[in-house]
């Protein structure tokens, strides 16, 4: 049972390698895509005891990060016909090689932070700091708002692992946070991206370049 | 009571989506605000009396807070619908819907006694500013609103992963489920504190990315430079004082655990940092809402400055809320006036403007007197103090480096400003036709925003003190 969840756990760390580490956007979201399902098999596998909130969560998390927002991105790039990432802001491998800093450094601390005992397996919280460092990369280092839209979702996901451990506790909280969070920031960013696109005709933020500091 | 607080304006956010007149849809905002404003007045008079809510309540430090933004929303709304009027051009239905949605979801920030729907209040308001932040609708404002959404979105969920780590904290401890903030501050033994320590750090810079401490600040000077001045002042005046409330609710939490030194040297830390990073940007500082931006992010520092030193130093941070709020107000709303005048923010275009707009070039000057903390204005007294505190606490370089940033943004604010009052305007009628003048509505509301900031000043009236005192205990963790 443990060693199934770590899998998967070690999973969806690699999706997050995936996302960083790819120029093409399609494959970075399916990346996200992967990744929302393997999210949405965690409840069912572990936190069975939270009943029927297991089964929603799990629903919830395939509908709208396994379908549903991947789905949206890839209609968003179909339409303004972009494909690639050509010129980041950080190269490729650089940026996978701060992720697998940032993820061993994850591990580190996740092993000094205590846990309750039932939850054993620490690569919970190493998989949510993952998580979140992928995601910042993206944001940081990508121009296309697309990915940088990935990267608030890995954001989230990493997010999401962490408040597996509380679902018990706090099934509430953790819901409501995780997938309002999610969707209401998804749902505007969509409405802005669409602003984005018809106003510069393309989907690079390097056109959003006229504020800064002389 | 407290659920009128936040159903008027959420009721007149409807009215105003649905009314269909363009030309009248404004009016809707005096109206609401007024009843807003009234509300919060009876709900604070009524404060020892009032039943005692469980997820929503008023108390002394979240009376503060939504007093400074009640009123300073008030004022907006007042001044509103003259600005509306000469933006006939666009659309303004979705503008003044969210403006009410937005009074609304602060006034849930502050009364919000939960840790988890404190969160989803802050979640709301940020993405109701977005619309506000859009209105010029021209490549500038989308990219500024892209940028506050993204850097905000990340911040919020920062604050998520610390309210978890929080949670998690609890019930390590506990395995109490209970999130009121009654309940955790009830039971300072019942954290563990490797994971107080780390959920403070993300909700510090959470809450601190949407205050906009620097240098999570970036987002700041860019939505406040594209916004309209109204959307300008009530993000500089109003979502940073409930985001700092949000971050105070926390940090009595945590310092209730046991951690309140690792905490206020964070505060400390953050609030130096964005002293230093405001004075640098502010010194030849061309764009004036920028300008008023990163004296924004002073203000933030000072707020957090002085809790961290504690002492005499919360006192005066609570009193900052209501200057630096109100203040923003006037500068914010006075420079939408020059912008007007002038068609132009940049101070190369902007100069003269007692010659073109008098009444609002004097405002825009006292305005910066008061930020700049020169008395008889509110902030002189309420930076006293938190200088007092450092010097009293025995934080001597904090002290001396404080008093040398104040200075530097005074000087570089002065050359900016004056920049723009003094002097003969540059181009000719020909080139920028004056549409505007200086009129009672576009002026009147800044006029006694600056006065309530004076008052502050000379001398607090008792039940403004009673109530700043309640505040202050409470941050100081009296029961």
């Amino acid at each position: 049972m443990t060693s199934s969840v770590d899998l998967l756990l070690v999973l969806v760390v690699l999706t997050n390698f995936l996302a960083v580490g790819t120029s093409r956007l399609r494959v970075c979201i399916r990346a996200s895509a992967m990744q929302g399902m393997m999210l949405a098999m965690l409840p069912l596998l572990a936190h069975r005891e939270a009943g029927w909130r297991a089964f929603v969560l799990a629903g919830g998390t395939a509908l709208l990060k396994g379908w549903l927002i991947p789905r949206l991105l890839m209609d968003a790039i179909r339409e303004v016909r972009i494909g690639r990432e050509v010129t980041p802001f950080l190269g490729f491998v650089p940026s996978l090689v701060i992720c697998a800093i940032g993820t061993a450094l994850a591990l580190v601390f996740s092993d000094r932070m205590p846990l309750a005992p039932e939850h054993v397996s620490s690569l919970y919280v190493s998989t949510a700091l993952s998580g979140l460092l992928s995601g910042f990369i993206i944001l940081v280092a990508r121009r296309k708002a697309i990915m940088q839209v990935v990267g608030y979702v890995l954001v989230e996901n990493g997010i999401f692992v962490f408040g597996l451990l509380l679902i018990e506790a706090m099934p509430f909280m953790v819901e409501v946070g995780v997938l309002l969070d999610l969707f209401a920031g998804i749902f505007i960013m969509g409405i802005v991206l669409n602003h984005i696109r018809n106003e510069f005709e393309s989907l690079d933020t390097a056109h959003l370049a006229d504020l800064k500091e002389d | 009571m407290y659920i009128a607080l936040i159903g008027v304006p959420l009721l007149g956010a409807l009215i105003a989506f649905a009314f269909p007149s363009q030309a009248h849809r404004p009016k809707v905002l005096p109206i609401t605000a007024a009843l807003h404003f009234l509300l919060t007045l009876l709900a604070i008079a009524d404060l020892d009396h009032a039943a005692k809510g469980v997820y929503l309540e008023l108390d002394g430090f979240g009376s503060v807070v939504l007093a400074v933004i009640s009123s300073l929303f008030f004022v907006c709304a007042l001044y509103a619908p003259v600005y509306l009027a000469q933006r006939e051009d666009r659309p303004n239905r979705a503008f003044v819907a969210c403006l009410l949605l937005f009074l609304s979801m602060n006034t849930a920030v502050v009364l919000a006694q939960h840790l988890g729907l404190l969160w989803v209040a802050v979640e709301a308001t940020t993405l109701a500013a977005a619309p506000l932040i859009y209105f010029n609708r021209n490549a500038r404002s989308i990219e500024a609103t892209w940028k506050y959404l993204v850097i905000g979105s990340v911040g919020i969920a920062l604050a998520l992963l610390g309210s978890l780590f929080l949670a998690y904290s609890v019930f390590m401890e506990r395995r109490e489920t209970s999130l009121l903030f009654d309940v955790l501050l009830a039971n300072p033994d019942g954290f563990s504190p490797p994971w107080l320590r780390a959920a403070f750090v993300f909700l510090v810079v959470g809450y601190g990315t949407k205050m906009g401490l620097a240098p999570m600040h970036t987002w700041k000077p860019d939505a406040y430079g594209e916004a309209p001045g109204i959307v300008g002042a009530l993000l500089a005046g109003g979502t940073a004082s409930s985001a700092f409330l949000a971050l105070m609710r926390v940090y009595r939490v945590v310092d209730a655990g046991g951690q309140g030194p690792f905490a206020r040297s964070v505060l400390v830390f953050l609030g130096m940092a964005s002293l230093a990073v405001a004075a640098v940007f502010l010194v030849r500082q061309r764009d004036l809402k920028r300008m008023l931006a990163y004296s924004s992010v002073e203000h933030m520092g000072l707020l957090v400055l002085g809790i961290g030193l504690g002492g005499v130093g919360t006192y005066g941070s609570i009193l900052h809320i209501a200057n630096s709020g109100l203040t923003k107000g006037v500068l914010f709303l006075s420079a939408a006036n020059l912008n007007r005048a002038f068609g132009s923010r940049n101070v190369q275009t902007v100069r003269g403007a007692f010659r073109r707009a008098p009444v609002s070039a004097a405002l825009f000057l006292a305005g910066f007197f008061s930020a700049t903390g020169s008395p008889p204005f509110g902030p002189f007294v309420s930076e006293l103090a938190i200088v007092r505190a450092a010097f009293g606490g025995g934080h001597l370089v904090v002290g001396a480096l404080l008093l040398a940033l104040l200075a530097i943004t005074f000087m570089g604010m002065a050359t900016t400003v004056l920049a723009a009052v003094q002097g003969e305007p540059a181009t000719s009628p020909v080139d920028a036709p004056q549409t505007y003048r200086d009129t009672f509505f576009s002026t009147a509301p800044i006029m006694a925003c600056l006065l309530v900031v004076l008052m502050l000043g000379l001398a607090i009236p008792e039940p403004v003190a009673a109530v700043l005192a309640r505040a202050t205990a409470q941050i100081e963790g009296a029961p």
